[in-house]
């Protein structure tokens, strides 16, 4: 699984990067950037809770 | 017919959600001071349901359907900024000021908090106890930080952080919240004014320069956005902090837990967030028929989200009530949820765990001065907490 991220949706409250800093940046404009999309197989669990957390809606999990 | 039970109703304490609600969980009918009926939310999913969805639940404070919780929303109608917008006008405006609050920004602002909450501090020691905790440490360190980062002279922090608590207490009159609107925005008018003149470092200069110098926004705009800025920046992280201090008090284990292992601070100050619900009710209304929760919601109808409730959802923290400072939970609704939450949550976050955090460390000894039942609390359908808290160490 890959996570994939939605500038258009963002609105930079920062929650992602709270949970994964190793994961997410946000750009000079505060909006989300990915910087490892990889989710290691058994890691699904923790990434789903962590793309509930974001408010807009702005991060998926794709195959 | 059954009367309806009131909202907003007072809090028995602080950190009890007033309890007139929970037999009707997740969604009810209740009604507001002026006799309208609205919906209340009180389950954690059907709260986040609403919050997500800003095509159905409008937060359009200017609309006549947008509901006034207390009389001074009334008032409220007259500001117009991004919390009282539908995206995408509310993208926007809002996307004017993601760079100003990104984890990072705000990060690099914790030295500067550190020295100021150490500053504030050795004041306290110096003047030996008792002291006021809520004039003397968990008012200025929010205020001040938002003046400094929106370039607002804090030397006037009297008169603002007075007519905020005009505009944010659930008991303010609707002529008292007019006056105290029109105050803060003739104040923050004539700075604006003044800055366009001599230009300082500030949100609000790089605002002007970036947004009204090239059209993007009128002055009358930038005046609104900086007022709900300076209000929301302060009054609810000072509350926060005051509030903080007593639930901590009130669970020593908990807060020994929290000394032996000072790393616990973020996840403490979260559950904090979660269990104290200070920017209690969130209000929205419906622009179309609706299902919710097996409700038939009319367009038209008005909705209010009770945050204290749905914080305490045993379907989406176990132990809802129990006050765990290792619970690392971020799924409650304390800064909202969809489109609207919090643009100030990082900064409230990284005010929090500073002042909590040095505070407990450096005075090992702190305890209340009063008996915790005599401590006066703030009014139902406001931003929740304590106006006075005396302490000693
Ligand atoms: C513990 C402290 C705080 C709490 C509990 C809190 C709570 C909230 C809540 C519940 C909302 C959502 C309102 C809605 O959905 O209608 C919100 C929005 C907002 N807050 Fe905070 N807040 C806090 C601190 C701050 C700080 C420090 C700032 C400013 C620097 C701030 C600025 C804002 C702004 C500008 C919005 C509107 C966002 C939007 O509509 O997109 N808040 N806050
Ligand atoms: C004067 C009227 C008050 C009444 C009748 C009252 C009632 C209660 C009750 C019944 C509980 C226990 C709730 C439970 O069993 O879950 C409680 C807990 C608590 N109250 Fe109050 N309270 C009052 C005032 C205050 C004030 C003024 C404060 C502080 C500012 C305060 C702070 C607390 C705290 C910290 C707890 C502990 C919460 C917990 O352990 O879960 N109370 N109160
Ligand atoms: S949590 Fe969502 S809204 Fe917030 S920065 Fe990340 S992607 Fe953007």
């Amino acid at each position: 699984m890959r996570i994939s991220a939605d500038q258009g949706r963002c609105l930079g409250a920062g929650q992602c990067v709270l949970s994964a800093p190793d994961r997410f940046d946000q750009s000079e404009l505060g909006l989300v950037e990915v910087l490892d999309p990889e989710v290691p197989e058994g890691d699904e669990k923790r990434f789903r809770d962590i793309l509930d957390l974001c408010p807009s809606q702005a991060l998926s999990l794709e195959a | 017919m059954t009367l309806l039970p009131e909202y907003p109703q007072a809090r028995g304490c602080p950190f009890q959600p007033a309890s007139g609600y929970a037999d009707y969980a997740p969604v009810s009918k209740v009604r507001l001071y002026n006799g309208r009926e609205v919906w209340a939310v009180t389950g954690h999913a059907e709260a986040r349901q609403v919050l997500l969805d800003p095509a159905t639940y409008s937060s359009d404070r200017v609309h006549p359907h947008y509901p006034a919780l207390a009389p001074r929303f009334e008032s409220a109608r007259k500001v117009r900024n991004f919390i009282g917008m539908d995206p995408p006008e509310h993208t926007v405006q809002r996307r004017m000021l993601l760079s100003s609050f990104t984890v990072k920004k705000t990060n690099a602002l914790r030295p500067r908090i550190q020295t100021l909450v150490d500053g504030l501090i050795d004041e306290i020691e110096a003047k030996g106890p008792v002291a006021d905790l809520v004039p003397d440490f968990a008012l200025p360190v929010p205020s001040i930080v938002i003046c400094e980062l929106l370039g607002v002279p804090y030397t006037d922090h009297a008169f603002f952080e007075h007519q905020s608590r005009r505009v944010v207490t659930g008991s303010t009159t609707l002529e008292d919240s007019a006056d105290a609107f029109a105050q803060l925005k003739a104040y923050l008018d004539d700075l604006i004014q003044r800055k366009r003149r001599e230009p300082g470092d500030g949100l609000l200069d790089t605002l002007i320069a970036e947004q009204v110098e090239t059209g993007a926004l009128t002055r009358a705009e930038l005046v609104d956005i900086a007022l709900l800025l300076l209000v929301a920046g302060h009054e609810t992280t000072a509350s926060a902090i005051a509030l903080g201090v007593v639930t901590l008090l009130e669970h020593p284990g908990q807060l020994a837990a929290l000394r032996s292992d000072p790393r616990l601070l973020p996840t403490a100050v979260e559950e904090l967030l979660r269990y104290m619900a200070i920017a209690d009710g969130i209000a929205r209304f419906a622009t179309v028929d609706a299902d919710l929760a097996g409700h038939r919601v009319r367009a038209g109808d008005g909705i209010v989200i009770v945050i204290a409730t749905a914080n305490r959802d045993g379907e989406a923290f176990p132990s809802p009530a129990a006050f765990a400072v290792d619970r690392g939970a971020r799924h409650h609704v304390s800064f909202g949820h969809g489109v609207h939450q919090c643009i100030g949550q990082n900064l409230a976050r990284a005010e929090m765990e500073i002042a909590l955090g040095t505070l407990f460390r450096r005075l090992p000894g702190l305890r209340l001065a009063r008996d915790l039942a005599d401590l006066p609390i703030k009014e139902a359908g406001g931003v929740q907490g304590v106006w006075e808290l005396p302490v000693t160490w």
